[in-house]
Parts: structure tokens; C-alpha cells; sequence
């Protein structure tokens, strides 16, 4: 068992761990964070995305022991006070998500996108996505979604970050 | 206003977004403490006896409680195959497999562990001894090697009689077409895997969390390989990551974990991998199709033939009994005088194959809309114009087919149009025209693909498809639905909600949908074959409508007035005298004094057709082959729509997954029956980069077989935009000479297309054409 201090959602934690626990295992069985899902075995799918340090990586493939000193934000950590955070609204408002496996994942991910590039086409939204993978919506409004957060962030500025005003989390 | 037919957003979906659904691997259960975790051993080999599994190794290892083989199992009957009638009964499976392996996955053994790391260490020493046998691969195995040596044969059976085929049935065609086409093996590979948790009270009941399209019906499939009575078995459904089609009944391995469970005297546990999902999962698709057409050179299409074979993989499950349905949509909308279609169905060494989105009509499309494409170039007219040519005149009585289905409604010649038009179609041929001309590296594809499809099936002839609701109005305002679908993905919290609140005057946030609890909802046919609206949100429409006339009684009682009197006051969701808005009782009220609950089932007359047309736009480089997708146009005719978001979104992921099918997705096997796309690093499953945003055109014909006017959508992507996109891959090389390319059409196989052609009709065969 090695221990490790990191921040989670901006909670400090510290826990003892094997060192193989993978972070995604980590922030699910041991903190009861099961937003993050496994989706595959090869890094493959994004389901597990979570933020590193502002970073959007692939939980999965990151190990617990790694993780030790830096700050991680998942899906649960981004909404607050009951507001949704502007890209998980624009996921409802663009009905970019079907059965949700995948969407917590593709949040992170798109939250990672737009902090890197604020204004992105089309085009760089599909590939900033790619690693990130959904079976039920075809992308298109998983796109349009990004699109729309985008547009929405320009009004407020330039920085999606962790706890904007946004729509009410009940419908 | 009504609600009905607007963009309603997801009450589903905060959850979803910020603590993220409640998956079977998530569920947090006091009576699944200490749960022991289970891990298969799999074969890896595609076709072998097992000599010996010895075990005693994994007993050793860190954290193994238990390991249970198919011995441990002999007191649990096989699993006969599907369609016992008709396919061979000898060809059938243990829950572990005993004295054969027959695919690389089959499971041999489960290892029972504490921690479900200590299982992934302890299957690799489980010792198994297999001695290999010939694998038994592709559509025209044989008998040299038997997957079941009881049956004799590695053909399962057969639909139609293949004595049958009328030697003469193109006579009289001025021209005649034939070709061999793939229907390539596709997974399903839902983002959630299989799962499952079980528990058996001390009073011998199980409850049991699985991931399913139908709580009952995994309940019943449970029931029977466990050789317990049904009334033993609570089947909670969490949810559900995906499923298209391949998540209904009980599997194996769901099994195995609940008689573990009971064995051990403890809580089980199992979560696959995606390594396991992609090789043990059932399978799609799977069929190889000998299509022949003939007809006048004008442009008529006089007579069909479809012989297919359905490779049913290793055991003969659903995938066995899919090629009914391809027959029953063999001539889709098209009026062909004379038509024929018969399935073998074999068995080989591969995964089994099970229902994937749209189970057996996309394979009849595909087939179809093939041959038209085959039947056009041929005669040298625009394919579009022979669809025009083909296609049934427009109906509302329904129109038997000589397969036998019965389309409810249709107008399939301004489907096409509207497509066509939606897409620009002239100008692309002028485009197509302009850079055959001049020789472009880039060449453009027009792919069109007409089809009809069948939703809402019942379970057989002569029984009309139901479903069952429950609504119930609470003191506080608040109102539950219980249904008999089993949402994973299509948002019914939300449309069944809206016709409840249709109904009954109360907000869509106000109203809780249950599904997927067998001892709540004990009857239900579940989510799947685009079925769900037109009957289970039907019968919420008719419980609520129910609801309110009981309501209306009580109503006249506590307003002391004649029920003929009452009005309901939606906005008030409140009854009030007519012409006095003083003399009222709300719903809350007469919920308060007796509960206001009422269920009922609603009964269609059949099963709806839905129908349209894709139209698929791609550039082919043909130095390289590659193949970009530009465009996919659709009209999608599901009758009325309830909610424009929900549907746009089952269109959206329908030709996503078509369209991935036609040029990306194939599960592949080496000669000796081993994966070779067991991870998504090797399965080339979509990503957002290979697919455009959809171009979506809307066109409603409703069915009188509900009263939503509603037919099914969340197949019907699926349907028209793979052979939309085949056909436009194959038009834009069709001037170099290339009749057909097998799915997928990826870049090696488009290379190869235009290299055989220009090696046949010589390298400048595209200038001269234009």
C-alpha cells in the first residue's frame, strides 16, 4: 500500500492504495465517485475522462500513485449550488446524451477542448473528440452541443471554468 | 397548448451529467454487501475438446473463494437452440462449456475471487487442456469438421424451401443481375458492458441487477435455466448503457453469476471487459445475400430473388431466427410482380450472432437496395429514377406484401422526392459530372436507398402487440408511471411523462417513470424493434385518459353534480362544473381521499411500417481509396412525432451506426476462428471524425393502429444509411468500371475495386466514360 494526498472536486484526500489501483478505480471504489466510467481496456473509449490538473485525461490509464500531489476534477466536481456547468446545459439543451455512459467522459473532454481552444470549428471539435467514444447519438448533437457551449462561454468570457451561472440542474 | 410534438428537453438528464447514471457495476446495495466478484476463463481456441481443466492452481491464488466449471453446472439444463423447431435441437449449449470449446471466448470456467483484481491474476492458472480441432468458418462450411457432432450437419436449418425456387421466375426479363454480397459481422459494442449483481434472500428468492432491453423477458430466460419457478426471480433493471439489441433476455453468464450466488451463499458480482464484450457478446448482421434481379430495360423491375445465408455463429441463438424478418421485407417498398427469398443458417466457429439495431430488416435493405444499384447501372438509367420507377404507389388501407407483412401506411414516392430534393440531387450529378470530366483524384458518390421497415412486432401470428402502463396521481401533485418499456437511452422519463401530463394537467417534472422492476411492473415486453411509443406510450396515453374518466366519477360525487357536467381543467388539473369554476376538486383531492391509480394495456391491430429515403454524399480518392463521408440526407417517415428532440436523436444515432457499418465497422477472423478486433484499438468503431452532422428532412404519414399516429424510429437510421452509403462509395468509382464493393467499403477495399477494374477495362476507362 502506498499513501496518497491529491485534491479531488476541492476536497483534500488521503488514502492508502496499491500501487496498480488505476485512477479511474481509485475515484470509483474508494471516494464513490462512479461518474467516471470504464468503457474499455485500452484507452480507447474517454468514458473514465476526468481533469488533471485542468488537463482532460484518460483515468483509466492514469495510476492512483500518479495522481498523488495534483488536483482532479470529475463530472461530479463541475456543476455546483445545483446549476450545471454552461457545457453540461448545452449537453441537455443540444440532447447530446442518450444513455449517459459515455457522458460524463465527453463533458471532461470537451470541457478540456475548450479551455484549450475556446472558439473551435467544427472540425476541431470532431477531432478533439475523437478519443472519446459514443454509440448512441452519432455525435451530431454531442457537436452541436460543444458548439453551443462555446458560443455561450463567448458572452461571458473566454474561460469555461468550474462554477459559471448556468441553467437550473431540475428541469 | 398541447405539449405533444414539441422539443421538450430530458429529465433524465442532470443526473446523468453530473453524478452520472446508475449503472449495474454502480449500484450501491446494502443486500449486495460483501459481494464475491466473478471472472470467466474463456477459451482461446475457436474450436477444440477440452481434455481437462484443472483448477487447483487458482485455488491457491490470492483471494479465490471459489472456481466453478461446467461439471459444477450438469444439474442445469442446456440451453436449446432458438427456433427449436426449425434449427437442428442437437445444436445446443451448456451454461460453461463441458466437452467442447466452439469460439475463442467461449466460457470454460468462473473464478469467484474477493477483490475482482485477485480474478483477473487467478484465470491464468486455470489449466485447461484443449485438443484443437479444424475451425468451421465463413457462409459454405463443411461438414469435414461438426461444431455438433449429434447434429450431423453445420447447417442449422433453413426458412423457405430452397426446392422451391421457381427455375423460371426471370423469364421474361429483358435484363438480369446477380451478385454475391456480404452483410460483414458487426458488434453491437454498447458503451456499457455486460454486467451483473445477484442475491438470493433467505427466503430462496433471487434479485438479480442486470442490464436489459426487458426485465420480464430476462426474468423468464432466468427463470428457465435455472430451473426455478419465475415467481422466485426479481429481476432490477439499473441503467443501461446502450444495448441496440444485443441486451435482451438473460445470457450465460448472467446465469452462471446468480447460480454462484446461490451456491456460495453470497452476493455475486460480474463486469465484463471490453475484451469480453467484443468476443462474447452476441453478434450482428452476418449474412451473405445471392441477389438477382431482372426486369425491362426502361426501367422496370419484374422479378427478385434473395437467397441468404445466415452465419448463426458458434450456437444458433436470435441471429438464427433473424432471417424470418429479412424475408418478410425481401421487396421493402418496391412493387416487384415476382419475388423469392429463402435462409440457410449455419453454424461456425465464430461468436453467436443476436439482434444488432434493426435485426434482419437492414440486412434486406442492404440487400435490395444493392441489387436496385446493381439493376440501374446495368441499364444505364439514374438509380433514383429506377426507385421512382419501382416504388408502391402511395396507400392508406393497409398493403399485403407477397412475403406477407401488412404495411399500415406509406408514400414512399415523395419520401424519395423529398430526400432528393433536401440534398440538391441535380446539382450533385452536375458536380459527380464535372469532376468525372476532368479526371479529378477526388471523385464524388450519390448513394440513394429507398426502404420500408417493420416496427412494433407482437410475439407471433394471430397475437396483436401490447403493452401495459400504470398511472398513478398522488396528494401532492406528483404522479408515477409504471411501463413495460425498458428505457436505455431513448428518453421515455420524458415523453412518457408528456403524455401523462398531456393527460392530466401536470408539469413533466412533476411525474416519476418506473421501469425494469419485475416485482412492480410483473408484465412487459421491453425496448427493443422500435417499439416502444406506439404501444408502451400509448398505453400511457390510454391509462392517463383512463385515469381521468374514474376521476370524473369521484369528481361528481364530491361536487354532488351529474358527471355529464364536469369539465377537466387541465391548467388546474381540476374538475369544475361547466359554466361554474367555483364548484371544482382537483385531482390532488380525490387522490387524498382514495389512491387514483389505474392500469391498463393497450393492444395494437400489427405491427407499423415506417419508411423514407437516405441519400449519402462521398468524395473517393482514387489514388488511394480512402473515403471521406460528406453528407447524409434522410427523411425518416415515422408517423407523428411525440418529441422532434428525442426522435432527431434516434434518427441521428441510427445513421451514425449505419453508416459506420457500410465503411468502418467489421469483426474479422483469422483462419484458425481467432479475433482479430477484440479491443477497440483494433475494432474500428466510429468516432466523431468520420461522420458529418446529418442533414435531416421531416415528413410524418401517421398510422391508425394508435392513437398517437406513431410508428417506430430508433431503427430506421440504421436502415436507410447503409446501403446510402455503400451505393455512394460504389457510384463514385462506378465510371472506372466497379459494380460492387463488400462492406466495408474501406480504402484497401475501394484500392483494390479500382485497381481490378482498371486492370479489366484498362487504365483510362473513367476519362472516356463521362
Amino acid at each position: 500500500m502506498t499513501r496518497i494526498e491529491l485534491t479531488v472536486n476541492d476536497e483534500k484526500r488521503s488514502d492508502d492504495v496499491e500501487p496498480r489501483l488505476l485512477l479511474v478505480h481509485y475515484l470509483r471504489d474508494v471516494l464513490g465517485l462512479r461518474a467516471a466510467n470504464v468503457g474499455c481496456d485500452t484507452t480507447s473509449c474517454g468514458a473514465c475522462t476526468v481533469l488533471l490538473d485542468g488537463k482532460s485525461v484518460k483515468s483509466c490509464t492514469v495510476l492512483a500513485v500518479q495522481a498523488a500531489g495534483h488536483e482532479v476534477v470529475t463530472a461530479e466536481g463541475l456543476s455546483s449550488g445545483g446549476q450545471l456547468h454552461p457545457v453540461q446545459a448545452a449537453f441537455r439543451q443540444e440532447h447530446g446524451l442518450q444513455c449517459g455512459f459515455c457522458t460524463p467522459g465527453m463533458v471532461m473532454a470537451a470541457v478540456g477542448l475548450l479551455s484549450e481552444n475556446p472558439h473551435p470549428t467544427e472540425e476541431q471539435v470532431r477531432t478533439g473528440l475523437e478519443g472519446n467514444l459514443c454509440r448512441c447519438t452519432g455525435y451530431h448533437n454531442i457537436v452541436r452541443a460543444v458548439l453551443a457551449a462555446a458560443d455561450a462561454s463567448s458572452g461571458g468570457g473566454d474561460q469555461p471554468g468550474r462554477n459559471p451561472a448556468s441553467a437550473e440542474v431540475t428541469a | 397548448m398541447s405539449i405533444l410534438g414539441t422539443r421538450v428537453l430530458r429529465t433524465e438528464d442532470p443526473k446523468f451529467l453530473t453524478t452520472g447514471g446508475v449503472y449495474t457495476e454502480d449500484v450501491v446495495d446494502e443486500r449486495l454487501g460483501g459481494a464475491y466478484h466473478v471472472t470467466f476463463v474463456r477459451s482461446p481456441i475457436a474450436h477444440a475438446r477440452i481434455t481437462s481443466v484443472d483448477v487447483s492452481a487458482a485455488l491457491e491464488a490470492p483471494g479465490v473463494v471459489a472456481v466453478i466449471t461446467g461439471a459444477d453446472l450438469a444439474e442445469l439444463p442446456a440451453i436449446p437452440p432458438a427456433a427449436a423447431g426449425l434449427i437442428n435441437p442437437a445444436m445446443e449449449q451448456r451454461l460453461l462449456a463441458t466437452d467442447k470449446v466452439r469460439y475463442v471466448g467461449d466460457a470454460v470456467a468462473a473464478v469467484v475471487t474477493e477483490h475482482p483484481y485477485q480474478g483477473e491474476d487467478a484465470v491464468e492458472l486455470v489449466q485447461v487442456d484443449y485438443d484443437p480441432l479444424p475451425a468451421v468458418l465463413g457462409y459454405d462450411p463443411e461438414d469435414s469438421s461438426l461444431l455438433f457432432e449429434a447434429a450431423g450437419t453445420n447447417v442449422g436449418g433453413y426458412w423457405g424451401d430452397p426446392s422451391q425456387l421457381k427455375a423460371d421466375l426471370f423469364d421474361g426479363c429483358e435484363v438480369v443481375v446477380s451478385h454475391t454480397i456480404v452483410n460483414q459481422r458487426v458488434a453491437p459494442a454498447p458503451m456499457e458492458t455486460r454486467a451483473a449483481a445477484a442475491v438470493w434472500a433467505d427466503n430462496g428468492r433471487l434479485t438479480a441487477w442486470i442490464p436489459n432491453q426487458g426485465a420480464q423477458g430476462t426474468k423468464a430466460e432466468m427463470a428457465t435455466r435455472l430451473g426455478v419457478e419465475a415467481s422466485q426471480i426479481r429481476i432490477i433493471t439499473p441503467d443501461v448503457g446502450g444495448a441496440f439489441g444485443a441486451k435482451f433476455g438473460a445470457d450465460p453468464e448472467h446465469v452462471v453469476v446468480a447460480w454462484i450466488a446461490r451456491h456460495l451463499g453470497r452476493p455475486a458480482r460480474w463486469t465484463e471487459t471490453r475484451y469480453e464484450n467484443l468476443i462474447a457478446m452476441t453478434h450482428g448482421r452476418a449474412q451473405q445475400h445471392t441477389v438477382t434481379i431482372g426486369g425491362s430495360r426502361d426501367g422496370n423491375v419484374q422479378a427478385y430473388r434473395l437467397e441468404i445465408v445466415q452465419d448463426a455463429g458458434a450456437y444458433p441463438r436470435i441471429g438464427a431466427v433473424l432471417p424470418m424478418l429479412t424475408i418478410l421485407m425481401t421487396t421493402g417498398p418496391y412493387d416487384i410482380p415476382k419475388a423469392e427469398a429463402i435462409a440457410k443458417v449455419v453454424v461456425t466457429n465464430t461468436t453467436p450472432i443476436g439482434a444488432y439495431r434493426g435485426a434482419g430488416r437492414p440486412e434486406a435493405t442492404a440487400a435490395l437496395e444493392r441489387a436496385i444499384d446493381l439493376f440501374a447501372t446495368e441499364i444505364g438509367v439514374d438509380p433514383a429514377d429506377v426507385r421512382r420507377k419501382n416504388l408502391l404507389a402511395p396507400f392508406t388501407e393497409p398493403h399485403r406484401t407477397a412475403f406477407g407483412a401488412l404495411y399500415d401506411t406509406g408514400d414512399y414516392v415523395v419520401a424519395l422526392d423529398k430526400a432528393l430534393a433536401a440534398a440538391d440531387y441535380p446539382a450533385l450529378r452536375k458536380e459527380q459530372a464535372e469532376r468525372r470530366a476532368s479526371g479529378s483524384v477526388r471523385q464524388l458518390g450519390i448513394g440513394v436507398a429507398s426502404y420500408v421497415e417493420i416496427t412494433g412486432m407482437g410475439d407471433g401470428e394471430g397475437t396483436p402487440p401490447e403493452e401495459n402502463a400504470t398511472v398513478e396521481v398522488h396528494p401532492d401533485g406528483t404522479a408515477t408511471i409504471l411501463t413495460g418499456t425498458s428505457p436505455h437511452g431513448q428518453g421515455h422519463a420524458t415523453a412518457w411523462a408528456m403524455l401523462a401530463s398531456d393527460e392530466l394537467g401536470i408539469p413533466v417534472e412533476k411525474i416519476t417513470l418506473k421501469w425494469g422492476d419485475t416485482d412492480l411492473i410483473p408484465e412487459g415486453g421491453g425496448t427493443g424493434g422500435s417499439r416502444s411509443l406506439q404501444q408502451g406510450g400509448a398505453a400511457v396515453q390510454q391509462a392517463a385518459q383512463e385515469l381521468v374518466e374514474v376521476a370524473k366519477q369521484r369528481a361528481a360525487a364530491e361536487l354532488e353534480a351529474s358527471a355529464a357536467d364536469l369539465v377537466f381543467d387541465k391548467t388546474r388539473s381540476a374538475f369544475n362544473v361547466a359554466g361554474d369554476p367555483e364548484a371544482s376538486v382537483p385531482l390532488t383531492q380525490l387522490a387524498e381521499n382514495e389512491r387514483l391509480v389505474i392500469r391498463t394495456v393497450f393492444s395494437q391491430p400489427g405491427a407499423t411500417f415506417p419508411f423514407g429515403t437516405h441519400v449519402a454524399v462521398t468524395e473517393v480518392d482514387t489514388e488511394t481509396g480512402k473515403v471521406t463521408l460528406q453528407r447524409v440526407i434522410t427523411v425518416d417517415d415515422a408517423g407523428v412525432v411525440l418529441n422532434p428532440l428525442l426522435a432527431e436523436g434516434q434518427r441521428h444515432g441510427g445513421i451514425g451506426q449505419g453508416a459506420a457499418q457500410a465503411f468502418l465497422e467489421e469483426v474479422v477472423y483469422d483462419a484458425d476462428g481467432n479475433p482479430l478486433t477484440a479491443s477497440f484499438a483494433d475494432y474500428p468503431i466510429v468516432s466523431a471524425t468520420e461522420v458529418p452532422s446529418y442533414e435531416l428532412a421531416d415528413m410524418a404519414t401517421p398510422t391508425s393502429y394508435n392513437p398517437l399516429g406513431a410508428k417506430g424510429i430508433g431503427e430506421a437510421g440504421s436502415i436507410g444509411s447503409t446501403p446510402a452509403v455503400q451505393n455512394s462509395v460504389i457510384d463514385a468509382v462506378a465510371h472506372l468500371g466497379v459494380r460492387h464493393i463488400d462492406m466495408p467499403v474501406s480504402s484497401r477495399r475501394v484500392w483494390e475495386a479500382i485497381r481490378a477494374a482498371r486492370q479489366e477495362h484498362g487504365p483510362r476507362a473513367g476519362s472516356e466514360h463521362s
